[in-house]
């Protein structure tokens, strides 16, 4: 026998006798690690893939001049094509256009080949046959993942909207240089096409070597219409990037709620077998091992269950993840990212974070424990019935206060990178201190019941009365995951309730229609609004604007919307927060906000900002700021008569529609599609259809919120069994003395469903308090960082009853079932055993 | 070579209570003592106190010169680990280990060589008559069998001195005389000093001499 096989089998020989919670603990780590990495390579694909498309668009550009939606004057192009530092320029025209006969939008890039074949020579080698369809203007090419995606190849037609209308084009080629969904053709021709002659939306410049290309773009900065920027190509990947940063991470936390759930579950799991241990870990200790020993051979028994889970789990991992893309796409559903193509690429930093996460976990849920059995007095555990002690034992109130505080204090603090981490935090430090503060509460909940008659009852009560630590052992878990599953349905139920108050507030006519459900190629003519006004029925029509401002270069464009509101009365038009002003005599005139710019940008209440409008900086005065759940980036909302005086544009893209008294509504869609040419291609709704279309996506989106909440729900209840297990077999001699005293199984069982039910209600109860708290930070301090609106709060009360007696029920169960095992051992032999 | 002066201990709590008082105790190499007095007068307090698994509230330790009760945790552990064999009245044998493994354990935390060590572990069960269950679990032996384990444990690394308490608590009458013969004659051989916690007259008939534990000291019976 090698000193090594002794070492290995005193290492060992504790995880075979356990090896059931040994195989709970590596499998909640795992759990953990496969959702956490899962939702992280999808994210991280996505972003790849985003970053690969733009970066294939934007070539070996130096720099990049961005306009908003509608673009810059071409003369721009013919200015700055001529400086002396500039080597190439390559102007772009940039149209989202919907395909006739999908709601979907497809990419159309306009390029001047000869330049472009300088700057992004990959989008212009092409399996042409004939080199001159590059140049003329009705002929189109793919991107191998567009002409997949539209089942055409090349010969086809392609029919794309602009206006009401539409414009067709061949397909000419196959682009194998072009990544994502994207579609490339003559800037001449898509100009004429989509109604954009002498505008532009982008140059890219390739400058002279040499040249020093701060200096160049700051002074082409000054030189620049307002609205127009000039930024690395860098940037556009940063500012496409941002749109779905806080989905992305708040995606990321909470698929690490799993893995932190998972973690509670090792430190309840590791702190009941350092209990059932606890005469063993003694006689060591008196033998001669010391406590840094003890503490290092029972860490090591953690990081052996968070190495093999988080090796397990990012197996499992990267298989959820290639699941989740096949049947959501990379966007997990949100539509981040139309027009990536999904694939998935392995990140081996990604799966080296995540298995350093894992382990991380397991180690510090094993820490504590270790830390008590190292502290615990040999001599005192030694003796036979000492584990009760361990639960009688109970800890000082102040590390749980401590940690309480702390969180409650993060929650005052600002986002990070526009990020609400201190939030998140918060929510951490708040789940640990109160799982911390557990032997309290137990000692409070459990001292206000009244001593029970029945045997088994009196029993039950007695045992958690003298026992706090077990709760906070058995409960570490559930009141984990029943909190966090409290504060996502608090939360979600406010969002909706707080989405549906918004959609009755901005959905006050009868019948509503929008050129196009996506992209940006479709508008409405004054001619065309003329016809819509002129359908019988219609009583009056309010026409909306569409566009979008540049405000600054490292963040998305802010939405400029131009209709009729009333500059005295707008909240019957909005749904303003707080207050709204009238400017005075001689003041900007007013523009309305959203809290998106107010956080972002400081657009608050009374400001004079500028904004930059046809290619001027125009002065306004923030009158309101409005809430608006469609554009977390930003909106600003201005009367349209003052924005076709500054730009000249009477297009428009939606239309609001009242009808005269006892007017059919379905019956004006109709006439709609029939009057107005090009009819078919609007998007005509009445306000119910809005509603229950935008609830629908509502509940697409926190489908996976839910699914992933739920994974730590089950991880509460497999760790509320396992400890349950657990304590029970530590009480076994005692549960032996009981039938030796005359007490039957029946009556043990119901002691033992009687405790189980509750510590459940306790778990409940806290779970409660704790997520309704949870909800709070994440409303208000989480949303409104992340995503820059707020919301009301709303209960959802008959749901978290008929939870909360399911969980109750299923948790009883749970620990009944778990506690089965003590009425089945022969009592004498329980007994008399020594372990 | 074991040295106590004035031990004294008190626990204090909602009813502190004074366990130890003015103890005073000299034990030669190769003496062996009981310890009898009763129940709850503190005799496993003396053990623990000696054994430096508790911390006295006055008076000095002292093995082989080494004063105990200044030593810190690790100091004092290592202590044991190095001069002190102990024997219990529960066993505490390790259930996942083998019986030869089990014995080995203070060999292997004094960090002796795997031949010697191996060499050793045989002596040892040898001499107390479990040489053919070196490989058996302790869930297969009998409660003598496990106690003759305990005392081979408690000796195979050679202490100076074996602390045993009630080590006969759990046996028959029969396994319970074979023990102590065992225990005697081990702690003997291995020229140690032994401390013999117990109830029973018979058990401390087995030793060279008999204190009694009472409020007011240590007394020869």
């Amino acid at each position: 026998m090698t000193r090594t096989a002794l070492a290995l089998a005193l290492f060992a020989g504790p995880l075979w006798q356990s090896k059931g919670r040994f195989v709970l603990s590596l499998a909640a780590i795992a759990l953990g690690v496969a959702l956490g990495f899962a939702v992280q390579l999808v994210n991280q694909s996505a972003i790849n893939e985003f970053t690969q498309a733009v970066q294939t668009l934007s070539g070996s550009a130096d720099l990049q001049i961005v306009g908003p939606r509608a673009g810059f004057d071409e003369r721009e192009y013919a200015r700055i094509a001529r400086l002396p530092e500039v080597a190439v320029a390559s102007p772009v025209v940039e149209v989202d256009a919907r395909v006739i006969g999908r709601r979907e939008s497809l990419r159309v890039l306009g390029l001047d080949v000869f330049r472009a074949g300088l700057v992004q020579p990959d989008l212009v080698a092409t399996d042409a046959a004939d080199s001159l369809d590059t140049l003329r203007p009705d002929t189109i090419f793919l991107s191998p993942a567009a002409a997949e995606w539209l089942g055409v190849a090349t010969g086809d037609r392609l029919r794309l909207q602009v206006a009401l209308g539409e414009t067709t084009f061949r397909v000419a080629g196959i682009v194998r240089g072009g990544q994502g969904r994207v579609a490339f053709a003559d800037i001449a021709g898509v100009q004429a096409a989509f109604d954009r002659l002498g505008r532009l939306s982008r140059i890219d410049l390739r400058v002279r070597p040499g040249v020093d290309v701060g200096a160049l773009r700051s002074r082409l900065a000054a030189e620049l219409p307002a609205g127009v920027q000039v930024e690395r190509p860098e940037a556009n990947v940063e500012r496409g990037a941002s749109i779905s940063r806080s989905y992305r991470v708040n995606l990321n936390v909470l698929a690490l709620v799993a893995l932190f759930t998972g973690g509670l579950l090792v430190f309840s799991t590791q702190a009941l077998a350092i209990v059932r241990r606890r005469a063993q870990l003694a006689l060591l200790r008196t033998l001669g091992v010391t406590r840094r020993a003890l503490v290092a051979t029972l860490l090591g028994e953690g990081l052996l269950v968070g190495a093999i889970g988080a090796a397990l789990g990012l197996a499992a991992g990267y298989a959820l993840a290639q699941a989740i893309v096949h049947v959501t796409g990379l966007d997990l559903g949100a539509g981040h990212f139309r027009g990536v193509e999904p694939s998935l690429v392995l990140d081996p930093a990604a799966a080296g974070l995540f298995f350093v996460l894992g382990v991380a976990v397991a180690l510090v849920g094993s820490f504590f424990p270790a830390l008590d059995a190292a502290r615990a007095a040999p001599a005192a555990a030694l003796k036979s019935g000492d584990e009760q002690r361990a639960f009688e034992r109970l800890t000082p109130v102040w590390p749980g206060l401590a940690v309480f505080v702390a969180g409650a204090i993060g929650t005052a603090l600002p986002p990070v990178a526009g990020l609400p981490l201190f939030g998140y935090v918060s929510i951490a430090l708040l789940l640990i201190g109160a799982i911390m503060l557990m032997p309290r509460a137990a000692v409070v909940f459990f001292g206000l019941l009244r001593m029970p008659r029945a045997a088994g009852l009196r029993l039950a009560v007695a045992q958690l009365r003298g026992a706090p630590g077990q709760s906070m052992l058995s409960l570490a878990t559930i009141v984990a995951a029943v909190s966090l599953l409290v504060s996502m349905a608090i939360m979600v139920a406010s969002f909706r309730a707080s989405l549906g108050t918004w959609l009755d507030h901005v959905l006050p006519a009868d019948v509503y229609l929008r050129t196009t459900g996506a992209g940006d190629s479709g508008f409405l003519t004054p001619e065309d609004q003329a016809n819509i006004a002129r359908v019988p029925g219609v009583r009056r029509a309010d026409f909306v604007r569409a566009q979008n401002v540049l405000l600054a270069g490292d963040r998305p464009p802010a939405a400029l919307l131009a209709r009729s509101v009333d500059p005295s009365d707008p909240g019957r038009l909005l749904p303003l927060v707080g207050a709204s002003i009238v400017p005075g005599p001689g003041a900007p005139p007013p523009v309305w906000v959203t809290e998106a710019m107010a956080d972002v940008y400081g657009f608050t209440l009374g400001r004079v900002v500028e904004i930059p409008i046809g290619g001027r900086l125009e002065r306004f005065t923030v009158a309101g700021v409005w809430r608006d759940y469609v554009r977390s980036q930003g909106a600003v909302l201005m009367e349209r008569d003052r924005y076709i005086a500054l730009t000249g544009d009477r297009n428009a893209n939606d239309a609001a529609l009242w009808l005269a008294p006892g007017v059919d509504a379905g019956a004006v869609k109709d006439a709609l599609r029939d009057a107005v040419p090009g009819g078919e291609n609007l998007d005509v709704a009445d306000p119910g259809e809005i509603r229950s279309r935008s609830l629908q996506a509502f509940d697409r989106t926190f489908a996976v919120t839910y699914a992933l909440e739920l994974v730590a729900l089950v991880i509460g209840l497999t760790g509320l069994s396992s400890s349950f297990g657990a304590l029970v077999l530590a009480r076994r001699r005692e549960f032996g003395m009981l039938r030796h005293v005359g007490m039957t199984r029946g009556q043990i069982g119901t002691m033992l469903a009687a405790e189980g039910m509750l510590v459940s209600a306790l778990g409940l109860l806290v779970g409660l308090a704790l997520g309704f708290l949870i909800s709070l930070i994440l409303i208000h301090v989480v949303n409104r960082q992340s995503f820059h609106w707020t919301m009301d709060l709303a209960v959802p009360w008959m749901p978290l009853v008929i939870f909360s007696a399911a969980m109750l029920a299923a948790a009883s169960l749970t620990a009944l079932f778990s506690a089965r095992q003590a009425m089945t051992d022969d009592a004498a032999r329980a007994v008399k055993d020594d372990w | 070579m074991l040295s106590i002066r004035g031990l004294a201990k008190s626990y204090a709590g909602p009813r502190s209570r004074t366990v130890l008082s003015g103890i005073d105790l000299e034990l030669a190499p190769g003496e062996y003592v009981a310890v009898m007095g009763e129940s709850g007068i503190g005799k496993s307090t003396l053990l623990n106190l000696v054994a430096g698994l508790d911390r006295p509230d006055a008076g000095s330790v002292a093995l082989d010169g080494t004063e105990l009760t200044t030593l810190n945790d690790d100091a004092l552990t290592r202590v044991r680990r190095t001069r002190m064999g102990f024997v219990f009245q529960a066993f505490h044998v390790l259930p996942y280990l083998t019986v030869a493994q089990n014995v080995a354990l203070p060999l292997l935390l004094v960090g002796a060589a795997a031949p010697a060590a191996d060499a050793r572990v045989t002596a040892m069960l040898a001499a107390v008559g479990l040489a053919d269950r070196a490989a058996s679990r302790p869930r297969e032996l009998s409660g003598g069998e496990l106690q003759r384990v305990a005392i081979a444990r408690a000796l195979v690394h050679a202490p100076r001195l074996v602390l045993a308490d009630e080590p006969t608590g759990n046996l028959d009458p029969d396994s319970a005389t074979q023990v102590l013969e065992l225990l005697r004659r081990e702690v003997k051989r291995g020229d140690a000093a032994g401390i013999l916690v117990t109830h029973s007259h018979a058990a401390a008939r087995t030793t060279d001499r008999v204190l009694v534990l009472t409020a007011s000291g240590l007394r020869p019976a």
